[in-house]
């Protein structure tokens, strides 16, 4: 066994129990929001996919910054690792705007009687979901390992810089997303017991997306090493 | 400075030169906007639906679409022969490699739409007159931002597999918003609104033009250096 395969396992083991851990975590939180969170007034249960609705949402956007900011450290110290955990975080990144994306319409079919609707946000994490998938695409479409964390990080980078500009391009239509509730000038417009079931699932999510990221990075550079012994033969 | 134009002028005239002599990708781009043309007019119905309203993202959607055509071939005449690691044997400047290249995609482009405009005012019976001076503007505006991330992406998906395919699913989440800020300009103009209400749309364009236009020449020798 070589030290890297020790290192790489040891990795895997660590992204098991951060998942587990956070697993746990978003279990107790739905718990905390099923039974102790008071029922919305005009939005009745349906208001309870909030819950984990917001979470994934947050965790999508944290798994974006960290592929964009990563993807920059890449391409100044040239670290295969680097690499490796850009594309962890896009692949985490991808699961938790596909749950977004489909308690998103559940909840505004509901509330706002329509499944979709061209709104500022909407439309942003629906681009961030395409980034992704373009990232992932181009990883998948490169041969040369050099060359595929270049291309992929010069993605991550421009796709960061994208973002404002999309967000900007769709502000400019009026929005029929909830208004912030959480980081706004005055104080967070939700009873006490919301307020921490709703922090409460971020720091669950939070805690699942570094599981998730630990557990696929550690998968990765196992790949990688199997990848290497295959060339070695 | 002078230099450095030099030398992108040099990669530019000799795309050009290339495209002129074949003449086949640039043809295609234009029969193919054309084609997009002829689709539009039978997705729409012509006594529900009255041609000016649909004209600025006819307009907007076909030159994309014929962008993305044109922009398939900027790098692929680049490959054969390793083209490419001739030029990066030239000691000059990586960016002045990706001026030229945007230079001569912008000339590309720029014909492909010069054909399209034409043809869309000849289909659609808009009249365009009135406002073309600014519709001329803000075509060099927005396509000059999509161009820019076009070409370092297409010097990217050419060493891929799925090429054609590929330029495409990353490219077009780029194209938003100067999509947006052109369509949006585009029907301001064509109804004869004022400046000020397209400044906001204007101000996005340029934002876009410079953030991207100077992130992509900064980032594209991480593209062709090994």
């Amino acid at each position: 066994m070589t030290p890297e395969l020790l290192a790489a396992r040891r990795i895997v083991r660590r992204g098991q129990v951060l998942t587990l851990l956070g697993l746990l975590a978003a279990a107790g939180v739905y718990a905390l929001a099923l039974l102790y969170t008071p029922v919305e007034v005009r939005q009745g249960p349906a208001q309870k996919i909030f819950y984990i609705h917001a979470p994934a949402a947050w965790g999508a956007l944290v798994a974006f910054a960290v592929v964009g900011l990563v993807s920059i450290l890449y391409l100044w110290l040239k670290d295969e690792r680097l690499d490796l955990f850009a594309a962890s975080s896009a692949e985490v990144g991808i699961a938790f705007s596909l749950v977004m994306l489909t308690t998103g319409p559940i909840w505004g079919k509901t509330v706002w009687g329509t499944w979709w609707t061209w709104d500022a946000r909407l439309t942003l994490t629906l681009f961030l979901f395409f980034l992704f998938v373009g990232y992932l695409a181009l990883r998948a479409a490169v041969q040369d390992h050099g060359e595929r964390a270049r291309f992929s990080a010069v993605v991550g980078i421009m796709g960061l810089v994208l973002v404002p500009f999309i967000h900007l391009s769709v502000y400019l239509f009026r929005t029929l997303h909830p208004q912030p509730v959480l980081l706004k000038p005055s104080a967070p417009s939700m009873p006490p017991e919301m307020l921490r079931a709703l922090l409460s699932g971020m720091a669950a999510f939070t805690l699942l997306y570094i599981g998730f990221v630990v557990l696929r990075y550690g998968l990765a550079r196992l790949d990688n090493l199997r990848e290497g012994a295959g060339d070695a033969l | 400075m002078a230099e450095f134009l030099r030398i992108a002028w040099v990669i530019a005239a000799k795309d050009i030169r290339l495209e002129l002599r074949s003449r086949t990708a640039l043809l295609s781009a234009i029969v193919f906007s054309a084609l997009v043309l002829v689709v539009f007019n039978f997705a729409r119905d012509p006594t529900a639906i009255a041609a000016v309203d649909l004209a600025p993202s006819v307009l907007w959607v076909t030159f994309a679409f014929g962008a993305v055509i044109a922009l398939n071939r900027a790098f692929y005449v680049e490959r054969e022969n390793a083209a490419l690691d001739g030029i990066l044997l030239a000691p000059v400047p990586r960016s002045a490699l990706y001026v030229g290249k945007l230079l001569a995609n912008l000339a590309f482009v720029g014909v492909v739409e010069a054909v399209a405009l034409p043809l869309f005012v000849l289909f659609f019976n808009v009249g365009i007159g009135h406002a073309l001076g600014g519709i001329l503007g803000v075509t060099a505006l927005a396509t000059l931002g999509f161009v820019a991330v076009g070409t370092i992406f297409s010097a990217m998906v050419v060493r891929t597999r799925f090429a054609e395919l590929m330029l495409p699913v990353l490219l077009l989440p780029f194209m938003v918003p100067p999509l947006v800020g052109a369509v949006q300009v585009t029907a301001k103009l064509l109804a004869g609104r004022p400046l000020s209400e397209m400044m906001g749309w204007l101000r996005l364009l340029t934002l876009y033009d410079i953030g991207f236009v100077t992130l992509c020449i900064l980032i594209f020798p991480a593209v062709v250096d090994e």
